[in-house]
């Protein structure tokens, strides 16, 4: 897998005029790699996110994948939305299986997939729950395993866990990077969480704010086996402060700009 | 100075700006169910005792408003001759078709132009116009051009409900997740397959609802085509009953096609409970 990201601009037409939000982006990942983009609330982060998925179109520049041009959504692009986006008239386990069904997958392999997924994000006693039924962390264990049912080319997630507590959201964190370690996906995950970022990634693209431009890579240099304990040594805080400042400098020139 | 401070300090030992607890007056929380039983219960005795109370003083002519009793009485009498469950279930037979056929047409139109903007830019200016003619001045066409029997009757119903349910459909359709559309298109799916997979079986809820609430516009409009033209049906018992002065059997079949809607809008609620559990809080 491949995918690369090259010399991408984007500006929405407003009333108050064009609104240039992504100015020359230029990012790649690559087959099993955790890769996550950070930058500063209106950095254009979900707008480039959307953009890989196919649900928004550049004004210019390209995405590809494995060489192929992204003209449209995709199945070999699993999406994870900060909202979960569950369909609530189905069980865990039919959201779960609806990406195959809708890709034609028959009953018996699609029901022996979904076990298998449920297994993997540890919800199996869950299967026949309704969503409401479920907390904030299971919904989105539930979303996750329903994206990687599929067996994309590459997780795309919006800041997965934006919306849960700090005791959950470290759960997650372990969580997904385990999942990530098991399975091999390639990720690609937006993140505003600077120590989200560090402890999952093996690469961090740092933006500038607005217009979102990539203004450092930041390669994390840590074993791939991470508990929360990482946080507390030099090397971590040594990459946060480095992005922390970065983020800071940009916030601070975005205001002599405007 | 301190005695402005005195006068400053609130009378009662609540805090300052804080919210008072209630029990009657919450909002949008539940009450105690003793309580909601009871105000439920006042809700029909109360009416009902003024009814009783003003008839059996004596100082409203019985012949203008007949009593609970008199009514009673009446409608057992309409029960026995036979004309009362014949007419019931003439004017339900006619709800029920016309308000069918409506239902049939309006919700695949309804989910097609919340859908598609193209439909609805096809659609809605007409729906628009033709929604406000009032149904009943459709009447004389109709009598012209289906005769004076069921059709024209079943017509008017269906003219009457059809666009109010396109309509109520469509705006459900609007508040569909964009992100639930959008994951579908993630997962795999095709457009016809985020039509019938996720957009249809999300507003069903809706659908049923917008039928539920229509149908009191069905009720209606039997009684007025009734009113005119018809040999059987609550609407026609009502206007026979008002040429021989009897108040009773009017008020009797006010109350039965009361109790008919009440029933029909129980049903659909349970409808919706069944089919849609997931629905429902
Ligand atoms: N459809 C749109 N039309 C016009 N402007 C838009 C549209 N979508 C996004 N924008 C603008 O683009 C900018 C970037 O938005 P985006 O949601 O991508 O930021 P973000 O980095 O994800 O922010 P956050 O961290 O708050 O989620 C914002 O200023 C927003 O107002
Ligand atoms: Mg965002």
């Amino acid at each position: 897998m491949h995918l690369e990201v090259s010399h991408l601009y984007k500006h929405f037409s407003t009333r108050q005029g064009q609104l240039l939000v992504l100015k020359d982006i230029n990012l790649h990942v690559e087959t099993g790699e955790f890769v996550c983009a950070v930058g500063a609330s209106g950095s254009g982060k979900t707008t480039l996110l959307r953009m890989v998925a196919g649900l928004d179109t550049p004004t210019s520049g390209k995405i590809t994948v494995d060489g192929q041009p992204v003209i449209g959504p995709g199945a070999d692009r699993g999406m994870v939305f900060q909202s979960y986006s569950l369909y609530p008239w189905m069980t865990v386990a039919k959201n779960v299986g609806f990406g195959l069904k809708l890709q034609g997958m028959a009953m018996p392999l699609r029901a022996q997939r979904v076990a298998e997924y449920l297994d993997v994000v540890g919800l199996s006693q869950f299967a026949n729950a309704y969503p409401r039924e479920l907390s904030g962390g299971m919904k989105q264990r539930v979303a996750i395993a329903r994206a990687l049912a599929s067996q994309p080319k590459v997780l795309l997630m919006d800041e997965p866990f934006g919306a849960l507590d700090v005791q959950t959201k470290e759960t997650m964190q372990q969580f997904l990077l385990d999942l990530w370690r098991r399975t091999g996906t390639s990720i690609l995950m937006i993140t505003h969480d600077v120590e989200e970022a560090i402890f999952l990634s093996q690469r961090i693209y740092v933006l500038t704010a607005r217009p979102g431009s990539v203004q450092r890579e930041v390669f994390v240099d840590l074993p791939s086996e991470r508990t929360y304990t990482i946080k507390r040594q030099p090397l971590f805080q040594g990459y946060r402060d480095e992005i922390m400042d970065l983020l800071r400098e940009t916030s601070r020139l975005g205001v002599v700009v405007e | 100075m301190t005695s402005d401070a005195s006068a400053s300090t609130p009378k009662n030992s609540q805090q300052p700006g804080g919210l008072k607890p209630t029990i009657f007056w919450r909002i949008a929380e539940d009450i105690p169910a003793n309580l909601k039983w009871a105000l439920t219960a006042i809700s029909i005795v109360v009416p009902l005792g003024i009814w009783w109370g003003v008839s059996s003083l004596g100082i409203v002519n019985p012949k203008f408003l007949p009593s609970p009793m008199t009514v009673g009485q009446a409608a057992l009498d309409l029960h026995a001759d036979g004309f009362l469950v014949q007419d019931t279930l003439m004017s339900c037979f006619r709800v029920g078709v016309g308000f069918f056929l409506a239902a049939l047409i309006s919700a695949p139109i309804g989910v097609a132009m919340g859908t598609f903007t193209s439909i609805r830019s096809l659609l809605e200016p007409i729906i628009g116009i033709v929604r406000y003619m009032p149904a009943p001045a459709f009447i004389p066409l109709l009598l012209i051009y289906l005769g004076v029997e069921e059709p024209p009757k079943i017509a008017l119903i269906f003219i009457g409900t059809v666009f109010f349910n396109v309509l109520m459909i469509m705006d459900a359709v609007k508040f569909i997740p964009q992100e639930l559309l959008e994951t579908t298109y993630t997962l795999g799916g095709q457009r016809h397959q985020v039509l019938f997979q996720v957009i249809t079986p999300y507003v069903i809820p809706n659908i049923l609802d917008a039928f539920r609430v229509n149908m009191a516009a069905s009720w209606n409009l039997v009684v007025v085509a009734e009113l005119i033209a018809a040999d059987e049906g609550l609407g026609k018992r009502i206007s026979l009953a008002q040429q021989f002065f009897r108040t009773d059997d009017i008020f009797a079949c006010l109350i039965v096609l009361g109790l008919i809607g009440f029933c029909i809008d129980l049903l659909f609620r349970w409808l919706l409970r069944i089919s849609c559990p997931w629905a429902i809080d």
